[in-house]
């Protein structure tokens, strides 16, 4: 069969300790059996080490953060896409989404195709109003609250029902256990000088964390989904490694979650499984995760598939996987020209 | 007693339970009454095939068998 050829726009190409999924994306496309891709990197940082990929990376742009507003963003992808012509774009970052949302008829105006979460399904998920989510769709959460202050802490245990250790989150990234006071305001201004307000605090459920790859059509199909646990965890709370499991419970609570939600594009659903076999949510990442490339190993190309359901292509859903498979990451030190990095940092493009 | 069907063991010993993700070596002896377990033999007939089989007392054996039972239970091994 003759591929097809697209040229994808992708981000997060950070592979370092704790990485973007942009790599994965990326390595998942390449081995598609049915498109011949041309991939074109965005990146915001200089090193990046996705950019300097070239097996993987065709060629790369910067581009600006999101916080320099949406127009900016938009009118750096639209000079992009007059050298690129680009059929599609793969955002994977949690804080760059809300500017591709939003900007979705805009770049397919421009003939960029997307598949992204709805602005309703995305807001609804945050981990600020997870608790009526979990109402919402009946499924367990943990308590949580959202505060603005450090000073909460001071009275925490006096005035509200949680108790210690509680988790300090921020809002896209970052999160802390906290044993008393003191940890919990030094988690704060960490997350705090990083991320901004507001920080989540919530109750901490004691259990086997798991989590769950999935794609939804927006129809209410899962396309794929397999479920996975952390083997080995970086300081960072990342998994270094991981297996797939056979979790016919995870994988029946993901596909009804996705039949109610309608979820539309990637999403890890991040859970944890107590003693008592009960299912927590406690938190849902709306886009592919690192870790997709073990989705792809265990035969459910998700990334192929993201990019068929983005332009329109009929996409059958998946009904195996293989259990047990693991992945395992590994750093290696890619040796960089200098006339590498100075074209980038001068002309913003490699 | 059954095994739980989530769990596999390979000949060379190698038990993975897929709904945890958990993953033990077993011993040869433990892999065979693990193999026992499936074939849906009772612990009586376990104790009794592995005391006319190895050279140990019945003290030692229904010590040794009672233990591997009870983690093997708590592991969610076998219901």
């Amino acid at each position: 069969m003759k591929k097809r050829k697209i040229t994808v726009g992708v981000t997060g190409l950070n592979n370092i300790d704790s990485p973007g999924p942009g790599i994965p994306v990326i390595r998942g496309l390449r081995e598609s059996e049915f498109f011949d891709v041309r991939i074109i990197g965005l990146a915001y940082e200089n090193l990046e080490p996705g950019i300097y990929m070239h097996d993987l990376v065709d060629k790369t742009y910067q581009i600006p953060y999101p916080a320099l507003g949406s127009d900016a963003l938009m009118k750096r992808i639209e000079y992009i896409n007059s050298k690129e012509n680009l059929d599609l774009l793969i955002p994977n970052f949690d804080a760059e989404l809300y500017s591709f949302m939003k900007a979705a008829d805009r770049l397919k105006k421009i003939g960029i195709h997307t598949f992204l979460p709805e602005m309703k399904q995305f807001e609804e998920r945050h981990k600020a109003v997870l608790p009526e989510f979990g109402k919402k769709y009946k499924i367990k959460v943990p308590e949580s609250k959202t505060i603005l202050t450090d000073k909460y802490f001071e009275k925490m245990e006096d005035e509200d029902d949680f108790k210690y250790p509680v988790l300090v989150k921020g809002k896209y990234y970052d999160a802390y256990v906290a044993h008393n006071d003191e940890q919990a305001k030094t988690a704060f201004h960490k997350i705090y000088a990083k991320w901004g307000l507001p920080i989540i605090i919530q109750e901490y459920v004691r259990g086997t964390e798991v989590n769950v790859i999935a794609l939804g059509d927006g129809e209410g199909n899962t396309i794929g989904a397999v479920p996975m646990r952390k083997q080995y965890i970086t300081d960072k709370g990342k998994a270094w490694a991981g297996i797939t499991l056979g979790d016919t419970n995870l994988l029946s609570l993901t596909k009804k979650l996705i039949k109610k939600t309608k979820w539309r594009g990637g999403m890890e659903l991040e859970m944890i499984k107590t003693e008592d076999d009960e299912y927590y949510l406690i938190e849902i990442n709306p886009r592919l995760p690192a870790w997709v490339y073990l989705a792809v190993g265990a035969g459910q190309n998700l990334p192929e598939a993201l990019a068929k359901l983005a332009l329109g292509i009929e996409v059958k859903p998946f009904k195996k996987y293989d259990v047990g498979k693991l992945f395992i990451r590994y750093s290696y030190d890619l040796i960089v020209n200098l006339s590498e990095f100075e074209k980038l940092t001068l002309y913003s493009e490699l | 007693m059954k095994v739980n069907k989530n769990i596999a063991v390979s000949e060379s010993g190698f038990l993975f339970d897929s709904m945890s993700g958990d993953s033990y070596s077993l011993n040869p002896i433990a892999a065979e009454i693990i193999g026992m377990l499936r074939e849906q033999k009772s612990v009586e007939d376990i104790k009794k095939t592995l005391l006319e089989k190895y050279e140990v007392t019945q003290t030692v054996l229904d010590k040794s068998v009672d233990e591997y039972i009870f983690t093997l239970k708590k592991l969610n091994i076998v219901k």
